[in-house]
């Protein structure tokens, strides 16, 4: 070895488990309780610290704005691993030094920490999107370089999982299809469910129900948003117990104090830490999935501790329940499945890269009128309505495809973030104070509005960087992606809808502030990246099979929305945990008892 | 390997023959190796929690010993009770085991310390005792020397122990109380005998005996005050039904309240292993125990503690607890039915304030949902003001806390490393 080339450290071999997780967030939990009761040993390996409710965000301090959601405390620090980005496939990707589009989770739990709580169910034509849009519109309507496709799985098959994790979760809501009856009060565009939700509905406060009453009077039918939030104590089928949400107006972004806000630590570790057969490794990041020489075996996957030892974690079975652009990374780097090229439009980890379409309408009402107390809140509280969402109404007119949800969900009345001021005030000052005054009890600005979708094209996408490397010395991920004139067209129409409703209500001034090109990677819009390790029925097109089997590597599974093909206008964390549900089923009932591809391809 | 399978035969039948052999000399019943008794030995031994004391958490090796047993007068280290010759108590005979248990005299004749509760297992049955003893016999043999008596001078002088007994023990088996349903006496032999609950929770004199007229209303130790326990509507258990009891020894919580320190060990290795019918039947005998006498003044509302107290309640506690004090069941303590926030000291309040704590979670209630600490955020006149006003809500009367008392529990609280 010639000097100034780095010595490799020899991993030392722990002992081989049945299954390792990599990474414990909602699908790594869900995923280990579930084979732990098969008898299964199982270990998953957290590259972030542990977290617990009491000890790391109890009431005392969770509700610190400056320090959760001004200094990112729960979030991985771009200083242990980040990405690059660009627009466009000519230019040059540079690192991501400060969060901005989305925020990586870190630690135990994942996103399920600091998530909203927003439980939502994608519309059956969501799954078989590329099929139904060419049905109803030809195939022409769609955009040559849109790459979307099906997902392999219907709405029908995944309906059990979802009511699983919603019973997990104990989601508050108001079913709006049961069985194929439309529930009054419920959305009435939603798949049909098997049951109600286990809790009902969040309380609404004045503001939330006077949209409600301005959207129903427009003719549409306005439902509550289903939450992650509890409207009263529940204990669900685990036997773990949640006690009802405080509207504290402190989730997305924050741990919940008061055991309110489902999370993996509120509704699976107490269970799954209690199991002789599972453990966990906190602070140890996984560097490779090993593979035998034949490269369609895992054979474990390689990690480093926080003192930089290399260890090796042999297991049967793999599975990958990463945040999205980590598992792409994981794939991409262990050398398993094609990888992407948008040039020759050949491979498949990296492609089918989304995020979301996100606007919002800043109102403001008169202050003698109308005093909204925009603190009384949690992360899904709201009415929302879902007339423009997927393909819920005629898209021949409008010259595009994809939808979202919109509504006024109340996130938050945060003083340093949610201030309010008309345009043309200055930035700081007596009299931005004094605009701030007069308007944070009349003004609206939902901490989610208008929730588009974002389809997938063949020039947004994942690969590695030539350039920046991490401290292992391992390539960043890189992210090309730029907003497509569809998803820009899609937005301005549904601000412009959601726009009538805030002036129905009797706004006398409106902000609309429409989603524009460039993607702008320094802006907050969700954390849902999707994509890039996708789902479908075609191995050319699809790095996973329909029960999220790696196509190349048998006993891979990866779960997360990196399985999304393309994605829709809801929040992604209630279809991500019901495709675990799916997926570990099938582990359970088919692949346990003849380890091997569950689908020939 | 043909060898061998031919000769297989052979000695099967060698082992039949032995086997008819033994078995025509009938097993006594209730010996040492009778199933029966090995068995009622497991159930009494979980009941007697001797692993709480016997079994160190560290090392977690079964009734090995080691774990030190804080006392008023300093620490005793559990011993060695595995079937070990040279380090446990393989050695002993029956007698011997049965004198140190319900005697509190070792085979070499000197005295055990009441750390080990043969105050209260003198109350046991012999045939109970040697079904114990039937039990360890069977445990693993771990070979670990303890040293048990880490007591200073003059504690450390066993001989003294002599005299202790003659002024404070009385031996003797529990007499049942035919005027008492069966249950009632169950439930007295339980908590009188191996449960030793007043072990914890009766007060004490100066020299460490319980007080015959305090029966259960309450004691400090390790840190904590182990609350009353006896019918006291203000202070015990006298607004718990059968139920609300045995849930709590079941699940570590109930509607009501949730176990945590050294009550949720007890929980943990003990009372949530025991049967439902044992543990209705020591809520028959605790709710028929007389509660405390003293007639508290209540602290008015128009009281500065008062007042500063409710709003640090509102402030801090009641998003949890509610601002009637009512929590949430099985979740979130009950503060305005805590036998805990109302007791004669406060102790085990300001500890929970202070430093905070988890509860137990056990197989039926996972969840062991846990108090953050407030210590650092409350300096010693908001917590007195706090803990005085959750002592005087919702219909509770009990002492006024000062800033001195919480200053002083702060104080022995870090000195404290459980």
């Amino acid at each position: 070895m010639g000097s100034g080339q780095k010595l490799t450290p020899v991993a030392r071999k722990l002992p081989a488990k049945d299954v390792v997780i990599v990474g414990l967030g909602w699908t790594g939990s869900i995923i280990a309780n579930e084979l732990t009761d098969e008898g299964l040993d199982v270990v998953a390996i957290e590259r972030g610290p542990w977290r617990d409710t009491a000890t790391d965000y109890p009431p005392s301090f969770a509700a610190d704005e400056l320090r959760y959601r001004i200094r990112h405390e729960l979030f991985l620090r771009p200083e242990q691993t980040t990405f690059t980005f660009r627009n466009r496939m000519d230019q040059s990707a540079l690192p991501i030094r400060t969060w901005g589009a989305f925020m990586p989770p870190n630690g135990v739990g994942g996103g399920g920490v600091h998530w909203n709580g927003e439980t939502w169910r994608f519309l059956p034509t969501d799954f078989t999107l590329r099929t139904h849009l060419t049905q109803r519109y030809g195939a022409h309507f769609l955009p040559p370089d849109m790459t979307i496709q099906d997902w392999g799985v219907t709405f029908e098959e995944l309906e059990p999982h979802y009511d699983r994790f919603e019973y997990l979760c104990g989601t508050s809501g108001t079913a709006g299809n049961l069985q194929g009856h439309i529930q009054e009060g419920g959305n009435p565009f939603e798949g049909p469910r098997s049951r109600p939700y286990p809790n009902p509905a969040q309380q609404q406060p004045f503001g939330h129900t006077l949209f409600a009453k301005a959207a129903r009077e427009l003719g549409y039918k306005p439902f509550p948003q289903p939450s992650g939030n509890m409207s009263r104590a529940y204990m669900n089928p685990l036997g773990v117990r949640m006690g009802p949400c405080t509207y504290c107006g402190f989730c997305e972004w924050f741990g919940c104090g008061n055991y309110s806000k489902a999370s993996p630590q509120t509704t699976v570790l107490p269970v799954l830490l209690r199991k002789p057969n599972f453990q966990a490794r906190d602070n140890s990041e996984v560097i490779r999935i090993n593979t035998d020489r034949s490269g369609k075996r895992a054979t474990g996957v390689t990690f480093v501790d926080t003192s930089g030892n290399e260890w090796e974690q042999p297991a049967e079975l793999v599975i990958l329940s990463a945040y999205t652009i980590f598992n792409v990374q994981l794939l991409l780097l262990s050398g398993i499945g094609k990888p992407y090229d948008p040039v020759a439009n050949t491979g498949v980890i990296g492609r089918n890269f989304t995020h979301q379409t996100i606007s919002d309408v800043t109102s403001f009402f008169d202050p003698a009128k109308f005093i909204f107390n925009p603190f009384i809140a949690s992360g899904s509280i709201g009415m929302c309505i879902d007339e423009f969402n997927g393909d819920n109404f005629d898209h021949g007119p409008h010259h595009f495809v994809g939808g979202g949800y919109m509504g006024h969900v109340q996130t938050n009345g945060r003083p340093i973030e949610t201030t309010p001021v008309p345009p043309g005030t200055p930035k700081w000052g007596a009299k931005w104070k004094q605009a701030v005054r007069e308007s944070y009890q009349s003004a609206i600005k939902p901490g989610t509005g208008v929730h588009g979708s974002m389809y997938s094209y063949r020039d947004v996408y994942l690969d590695l960087d030539p350039t920046y490397r991490d401290r292992f010395d391992r390539p960043l991920v890189r992210i090309t992606m730029d907003f497509h004139d569809n998803e820009i067209k899609q937005n301005a129409f549904l601000t412009d809808k959601f726009a009538a409703i805030f002036q129905a209500m009797g706004a006398r001034q409106l902000i609309k502030e429409y989603r524009k090109k460039p993607y702008d990677i320094t802006a907050y819009q969700t954390t849902h990246l999707c994509g890039g390790a996708v789902m479908g029925t075609d191995p050319k097109t699809s790095a996973l099979n329909r029960y999220l089997q790696s196509w190349d590597v048998p006993n891979l599974f990866v779960m997360g929305a990196s399985a999304f093909p393309q994605n829709a206008g809801y929040n992604p964390t209630g279809t991500v945990a019901a495709l675990a549900y799916w997926s570990v089923a099938q582990i359970r009932s088919q692949y346990l008892k003849s380890p091997g591809p569950l689908i020939n391809a | 390997m043909r060898e061998q399978a031919r000769k297989l035969p052979v000695s099967c039948a060698a082992w039949v023959t032995l086997a008819a052999l033994c078995a025509s000399v009938p097993a006594r019943a209730g010996g040492p190796q009778d199933f029966a008794r090995i068995e009622r030995g497991r159930y009494l031994t979980i009941a007697a929690d001797c692993a709480a004391c016997h079994t160190d958490p560290v090392s977690n090796s079964a009734f090995a010993g080691g774990r030190s047993i804080e006392t008023p007068f300093g620490m005793v280290a559990a011993p060695n009770i595995t079937p070990d010759r040279q380090t446990g108590i393989g050695t002993w005979s029956d007698s011997d085991f049965d004198r140190a248990l319900r005697q509190g005299v070792r085979p070499d004749g000197k005295r055990l310390y009441p750390a080990m509760p043969y105050l209260y297992f003198t109350r046991m049955s012999r045939e109970d005792v040697l079904s114990i003893r039937a039990y360890l016999n069977t445990v693993a043999s771990v070979h670990h020397a303890v040293r048990a008596n880490l007591l200073p001078f003059p504690f450390n002088i066993r001989g003294l122990m002599r005299v202790w007994d003659a002024w404070y023990f009385t031996p003797g088996e529990y007499k049942p109380d035919h005027a008492k349903s069966p249950s009632w006496n169950r439930g007295a032999y339980l908590v009188e005998g191996p449960g030793h609950c007043a072990a914890c929770h009766s007060p004490k004199n100066f020299l460490g005996a319980d007080r015959a007229d305090q029966r259960f209303h309450g004691y400090s130790l390790q840190g904590w005050f182990a609350p009353n326990i006896t019918a006291d509507r203000q202070r015990g258990l006298g607004n718990w039904s059968d139920t609300d009891i045995l849930e709590y020894l079941k699940k570590g919580h109930n509607r009501l309240a949730a176990a945590s320190g050294p009550m949720a060990e007890e929980v943990e290795n003990s009372s949530s292993k025991m049967t439902d019918a044992d543990l209705a039947a020591i809520a028959t005998y605790l709710k028929d125990q007389p509660g405390e006498t003293a007639d508290t003044q209540r602290i008015a509302e128009t009281d500065r503690y008062m007042k500063v107290g409710a709003a640090i309640y509102s402030d801090r506690c009641a998003a949890c607890h509610k601002l009637d004090g009512t929590g949430v069941a099985y979740l979130i303590p009950n503060l305005a039915e805590s036998s805990s926030v109302n007791s004669r000291q406060p102790l085990t309040a300001l500890r929970v304030i202070l430093r905070g704590t988890r509860t137990v979670a056990t197989r039926s209630e996972p969840t062991g949902p846990a108090m953050p600490s407030f210590g650092w955020q409350l300096n010693d006149a908001e917590v007195a003001a706090v803990a005085t006003y959750i002592r005087n809500s919702w219909g509770h009367a009990a002492s006024r806390v000062t800033a001195e008392d919480v200053s002083k529990a702060r104080k022995s609280l870090a000195a404290r490393r459980d």
